[in-house]
C-alpha cells in the first residue's frame, strides 16, 4: 500500500550497502515531512491552547513559547460571563438533539435494512436530498415560524433544528452499520423465538453497540459545532458555545487569553471525541460510500 | 444463493411504514414547509420594518436581486471561496494521505493532528486565525514576517477574501485528508506489488494505481466539500462581516444581510431560492454518485 | 414422526420465478438432500420451509398441518446456518440456550439441557468460550447443538459444511451421518456439493431453475437419471455426452451410429422416441440423440468402438484419468492406475451398452429395460438387517 516503502526487496536488490543507507534516509526525511506538515497543520490549535494560559499582556506580545502559565483567563472567562451556562446549553443541545435522532431514526434504519422494499433506495436518497437544502434557502421561514410560536432563543428550538438536520446522516450511517450485521444471526434469532422487539435488544443492539455510538457521537460534534442556526435563532438565553464565542469578534477589547481559554475549553470535548471516533465518521460523512 | 433475500414476513411492506413514518414525515415537514414558504416568500412584498406594504409582488424581488451588483459580487464570492477551498483541500489532501500512508515513527498522533481542524468549532477557527494568526501587529504571521524582515501582511483589509479562503480550507483540508487516507488503507496491497513487479516507480504507482483508486473518494470529497461550502457563514460573521464592502460577502451572507439586518424577507427569500437551486445542481451529481454505490 | 409435504411450491421475487411449482414429500426420519448449482432455488425452498421466506403459492405441511401462517419459532423446526450464524456477543452456552431463554425456560433447566447436548457433541470445555474464540469445526459443532437443543422435528441445514477445509468436511459429513441415526430425527440438508448429497442421503432431490429435476436414492440418481441434467450433474468427474445417430429401434433397444462410425444398441425403451418421430421420417431429420456414458464406464479396448488422442493425464495413483480428444469433444477416462500411456498417443476404448444412457433431444432420458440392481438402495439399506428392523 504505501508507496515509497521504505525497504523493498526490488530496492535492496539494487545495491547491497548504498540501498540500506538511502533507505534509512527517507525514512528520516518522510519522518521529518511528515512531523512537520503535521505540526504546522496543528500549530494554530496548538497556539490557541498556550494563549489560554497565559495574561492577556503576554498573549499579545511577541509570540513566545517560554511563559509562566496561569489559571487567571479561565477564572475570569467563567466568573465575568458565565461561560457554564453556554457549555451547559451546547451540552443539553447536542445531547438532546442525538438521543432524538437515534430515538426516530432507529427504527427507521431497522426497517430499510431488514425489511427492504422497492422504495427503500428511494426513501434513503431522498433523505440524503434533504441535507443538501442550504440553510440559509430556508432560514427566513424557520425564522418567522420561530418568533411566532415562540421558539427563538430556547433550546428546545435548537434541539428540533439539530435533530432535523442530523436526521439523515444518522440514519444513514445506522443503515450501513446495521447493513454490515451478518442476516443470518437474526434469522437464528427469529428461528429461536425471538419476536420483533426481542431480536433487537438482545441481537442487534448489543451487536451494532459500536456503530451506534460512533453514530450518536458524529451527531454530538456535528452539533457542536453547528454555527449557522445558532447565530441566527438564539442571543442570550439558549446561545451555546459557539454564539458565545463568536461574541469574542466584537471590536471592543482584544482578550486574546480569554478568547483562547474559552475556546479551548469549547472544543477540548469534541477533538477528544472526533479523535476517538474518526475511523466511523469516514462512513457517515460520506454516506457510506467511502469506508 | 447470496441474491438480496426479500423480507420473510407477509406484512413487511406495512411494517417497514410504520417504522419509517417518523423519520420520513418529520423529514418531509422540514423540507417541504420551510421551502414552500421560501418559495411564497419570494413572491410577495414582505419587509418587516415596513408593515404596511404586502401582496404580491410577482417576480419584483427576483428583479430587484438579478440587477443588484451586490448579489452578482457575492455570487463571484462564493464560486472564489469554494473553486479555491476545493482546489486547496482536494490536491493537498491527497498528498497528504499519501505522506500520511507512510509508515513513520509517531505517525499515529502525527495523523491526529493533522486531522484535529475539522473538529474545532467554525467560530473559534475562524477568531483563532483572525487575532492570534493574521492579526496585523500581533499576530504569529506578522511576527513570523517581521523576524525575516519582510513587511506584515494586514491580512483583513489587505487580501480579506484570501483570508477567508485560507481559515476555510484549514478547516477542511483535515476532512479531506481523513476521507482519502481512509479510502486509501482499502488499496489492494497486491495491486502494489503487482505493479511493483511490473516495474512501476513510487511516482508510476501514484498516477496508475493510488490516483485512480481515490477517484470515486476524491469526487465524494468534492460533492460534500462543495455542498457545505456554498453556504459558509460563521466565518465571514465573526471575522469580516462581509467586509470590506462586500469583498467577502458570499450568497449565505448577502441573505442574512438581507433577511436579520434589512428585515426585507421577499427579498432574502428569493435569494435563498437561488442558493438552493445552486446547490441542487451540485447535489443532483452527488445523489447520483451515492446512488450506484447502493447498488453494490 | 415428522413428515413434510410441499404442494406446488413457487416462490417470486419481483418478477422474477425462483421456485416454480415444487411437489415434495418428505418421509419421517428421512435424510433428504436437495442438491443442484448455486442459484436453483435450493437454499430459498429450505427458507421458505423453515418460514423464513413466505412462499407465493403453495403449501407446507408438517405432520399433517399446513404451516403457511405459522411464524419460523413454531414449525418445530431448527436451522444449521451456512454462515453458523451463532450470537457473537454470547457464550457457546448462551448460544445454545438462547431459545430456551425466550422461551422462559427457568436457568437450572436450560442448563442441565445444554449441559445434555454438549456432551452428544463433546463442546462441555467449551462452553463458557465466545464464538470468536472457537475453530470452525467447533463453531459447526455448536451450531448443530443450537439446533439439537431445540428439539425440532425437522433439522434444516443449509450447506453446513461449506465454510470447513477439505479433511474436516469429511470428518463432519460422518458426524451427521451418526447424529442422523442418534437423533433418529428427520433432516434436510441443502448443499451444491454432489458427494455430500451421495453420501448423506437417503432421497436426494435435484434442483435446476426452480424446479424439481428428479428425486430418488443416490443409487437410482446414479444409474437412472432422468435427464440429460441429472445426468450431468450426479457423479465425478461429469459424464461424457455423445451426439450419436439414431439407426433403428426395437424391442432389445435403440441403435445408434457413434462417432467415428462404431454402432452400438443401448438397452432402452425406444417407445418416447417412436412417438416422437413417425416412421416415414427421412434419416436426416430423425430427432437428435446424444449417448451418455460415464468417464468410470469407459473402458480402454483394442477393439473398442471410439478412439482418440491423449491430450492431458492425470495420474492420481491408484486411479489415472485420461483427457482424450475426439474432434470436438474432450472426453474423460477413468483407468487403472497403473496405465503406461502418454500424452499424444492414440488409443481405442469402448464401453459395455447397458452402462451408456441415451438421451432425448428435450434432455429426457430413454428409460432402461432393466433397473439397476442397487438402484432401490437407501442409506437405511446399508445397515445391517437389525437395523433395519428396528428403524421400521
Amino acid at each position: 500500500m504505501s508507496l515509497l516503502r521504505s525497504t523493498t526487496p526490488a530496492q535492496n536488490a539494487s545495491g547491497v550497502g548504498t540501498a540500506r543507507g538511502s533507505a534509512g534516509m527517507k525514512t528520516l526525511v518522510i519522518t521529518l515531512v511528515g512531523w512537520s506538515v503535521a505540526l504546522v497543520i496543528f500549530f494554530p490549535i496548538l497556539w490557541m491552547i498556550l494563549t489560554g494560559f497565559k495574561t492577556e499582556s503576554a498573549a499579545i506580545a511577541d509570540p513566545s513559547f517560554i511563559f509562566t502559565p496561569t489559571l487567571e483567563s479561565y477564572e475570569a472567562v467563567q466568573a465575568r460571563s458565565g461561560y457554564a451556562r453556554f457549555a451547559l446549553n451546547s451540552v443539553a443541545v447536542a445531547f438532546g438533539s442525538t438521543f432524538l435522532a437515534l430515538l426516530i431514526a432507529i427504527p427507521s434504519a431497522y426497517a430499510m435494512a431488514f425489511l427492504p422494499t422497492k422504495r427503500t433506495k428511494g426513501t434513503l436518497l431522498w433523505m440524503l436530498s434533504t441535507k443538501m437544502l442550504p440553510p440559509v434557502g430556508v432560514l427566513v421561514p424557520i425564522y418567522l415560524i420561530f418568533r411566532d410560536v415562540g421558539l427563538l432563543d430556547t433550546r428546545t428550538g435548537l434541539i428540533i433544528i439539530y435533530t432535523l438536520m442530523n436526521l439523515p446522516i444518522v440514519v444513514w450511517m445506522l443503515y450501513t452499520f446495521f447493513k454490515d450485521m451478518p442476516k443470518d444471526i437474526l434469522e437464528a434469532g427469529r428461528m429461536d423465538g425471538a419476536s420483533t422487539l426481542q431480536e433487537v435488544f438482545f441481537l442487534l443492539l448489543p451487536l451494532t453497540l459500536p456503530g451506534i455510538a460512533s453514530t450518536g457521537l458524529l451527531s454530538v460534534i456535528l452539533s457542536w459545532n453547528e454555527a449557522f442556526w445558532s447565530l441566527n435563532l438564539t442571543s442570550s438565553k439558549a446561545a451555546p458555545l459557539t454564539a458565545y464565542i463568536a461574541s469574542f469578534s466584537s471590536p471592543e477589547g482584544l482578550f486574546w487569553a480569554k478568547l483562547s481559554a474559552a475556546s479551548t475549553m469549547a472544543i477540548a470535548p469534541i477533538l477528544i471525541l472526533g479523535w476517538m471516533t474518526q475511523k466511523q465518521m469516514v462512513r457517515g460523512l460520506t454516506f457510506g460510500a467511502v469506508k | 444463493m447470496t441474491k438480496t433475500r426479500a423480507s420473510g414476513r407477509t406484512v413487511g411492506g406495512l411494517r417497514t411504514l410504520s417504522l419509517q413514518a417518523p423519520a420520513v414525515t418529520l423529514l418531509l415537514l422540514w423540507m417541504i414547509i420551510p421551502l414552500g414558504m421560501t418559495i411564497w416568500f419570494s413572491f410577495q412584498y414582505y419587509n418587516l420594518l415596513m408593515p404596511g406594504m404586502s401582496g404580491f409582488a410577482g417576480v419584483e424581488n427576483y428583479e430587484y436581486l438579478l440587477t443588484d451588483p451586490a448579489l452578482w459580487k457575492a455570487m463571484g464570492n462564493t464560486l472564489l471561496l469554494v473553486g479555491w477551498v476545493l482546489a486547496i483541500t482536494v490536491v493537498g489532501g491527497t498528498l497528504l494521505a499519501v505522506l500520511f500512508q507512510q509508515d513513520f515513527a509517531g505517525r499515529g498522533i502525527a495523523r491526529v493532528l493533522a486531522i484535529s481542524p475539522f473538529f474545532v468549532m467554525p467560530t473559534v477557527s475562524a477568531l483563532v486565525w483572525k487575532n492570534m494568526m493574521m492579526h496585523p501587529s500581533n499576530g504569529v504571521l506578522a511576527w513570523l514576517a517581521n523576524s525575516l524582515g519582510l513587511p506584515a501582511v494586514d491580512w483583513f483589509s489587505a487580501l480579506p477574501l484570501t483570508s477567508i479562503v485560507i481559515i476555510v480550507a484549514w478547516q477542511w483540508l483535515p476532512f479531506a485528508l481523513l476521507i482519502l487516507l481512509t479510502a486509501m488503507q482499502s488499496l489492494d496491497e497486491d495491486q502494489v506489488e503487482a505493479a511493483r513487479m511490473d516495474g512501476a516507480g513510487p511516482i508510476a504507482i501514484f498516477f496508475f494505481i493510488t490516483l485512480p483508486h481515490l477517484k470515486r473518494a476524491i469526487s465524494v470529497v468534492i460533492m460534500i466539500e462543495m455542498i457545505f461550502l456554498l453556504t459558509i457563514f460563521a466565518e465571514i460573521f465573526v471575522t469580516t462581516s462581509g467586509g470590506p464592502g462586500l469583498a467577502t460577502t458570499n450568497l449565505a451572507y448577502l441573505i442574512y444581510m438581507r433577511a436579520l439586518l434589512d428585515f426585507d424577507v421577499g427579498v432574502a427569500s428569493a435569494g435563498g431560492v437561488i442558493a438552493i437551486i445552486l446547490a441542487n445542481i451540485v447535489a443532483i451529481f452527488l445523489v447520483r454518485m451515492v446512488a450506484k454505490n447502493l447498488e453494490d | 414422526m415428522a413428515t413434510l409435504q410441499l404442494n406446488n411450491i413457487t416462490k417470486h421475487f419481483g418478477d422474477t420465478a425462483v421456485i416454480k411449482g415444487i411437489d415434495l414429500e418428505v418421509n419421517d426420519r428421512e435424510f433428504v438432500v436437495f442438491v443442484g448449482p448455486s442459484g436453483c432455488g435450493k437454499s430459498t425452498l429450505m427458507r421458505i420451509i423453515a418460514g423464513l421466506e413466505s412462499a407465493t403459492d403453495g403449501d407446507i405441511v408438517i405432520d399433517g398441518q399446513r404451516m403457511n401462517d405459522v411464524g419460523p419459532a413454531d414449525r418445530g423446526l431448527a436451522m444449521v446456518f451456512q454462515s453458523y450464524a451463532l450470537y457473537p456477543h454470547m457464550t457457546v452456552e448462551g448460544n445454545m440456550g438462547f431459545s430456551m431463554r425466550l422461551a422462559g425456560v427457568p436457568k437450572e433447566e436450560r442448563r442441565a439441557k445444554v449441559l445434555e447436548t454438549a456432551k452428544i457433541l463433546q463442546l462441555e470445555p467449551l462452553l463458557d468460550r465466545k464464538p470468536k474464540a472457537l475453530s470452525g469445526g467447533q463453531r459447526q459443532r455448536v451450531a448443530i447443538g443450537r439446533a439439537i437443543v431445540r428439539n425440532p422435528s425437522i433439522f434444516l441445514f443449509d450447506e453446513p459444511l461449506s465454510n470447513l477445509d477439505a479433511a474436516l468436511r469429511v470428518q463432519m459429513r460422518i458426524e451427521l451421518a451418526r447424529l442422523h441415526e442418534k437423533l433418529n430425527a428427520t433432516m434436510i440438508y441443502v448443499t451444491h456439493d454432489q458427494i455430500e448429497a451421495m453420501t448423506m442421503a437417503d432421497k436426494i432431490v435435484v434442483l435446476h431453475d426452480g424446479v424439481v429435476e428428479q428425486v430418488g436414492s443416490p443409487m437410482a440418481l446414479y444409474h437412472h437419471p432422468a435427464n440429460r441434467f441429472v445426468a450431468g450433474f450426479i457423479g465425478s468427474p461429469k459424464m461424457n455426452f455423445f451426439d450419436v445417430e439414431l439407426i433403428s429401434t426395437s424391442p432389445e433397444g435403440v441403435q445408434v451410429r457413434l462417432p467415428g462410425g462404431g454402432e452400438c444398441t443401448v438397452p432402452v425403451n425406444a417407445q418416447a422416441l417412436e412417438n416422437a418421430s413417425s416412421e416415414n421420417t427421412p434419416i436426416e431429420s430423425q430427432p437428435a440423440l446424444e449417448l451418455g456414458i460415464r468417464p468410470e464406464h469407459l473402458v480402454l479396448d483394442e477393439a473398442g468402438a471410439l478412439s482418440g488422442q491423449i491430450e492431458v493425464l492425470e495420474r492420481l495413483g491408484g486411479q489415472t484419468s485420461l483427457y482424450v480428444r475426439m474432434g470436438d469433444l474432450l472426453v474423460t477416462l477413468m483407468t487403472d492406475g497403473d496405465v503406461a500411456y502418454r500424452v499424444h498417443e492414440t488409443i481405442r476404448f469402448g464401453f459395455a451398452p447397458e452402462r451408456a444412457h441415451l438421451f432425448a433431444a428435450d434432455g429426457r432420458a430413454l428409460p432402461s429395460l432393466a433397473q439397476h440392481p442397487l438402484a432401490g438402495l437407501t442409506r437405511h439399506d446399508n445397515r445391517t438387517s437389525g437395523d433395519a428392523e428396528a428403524l421400521a
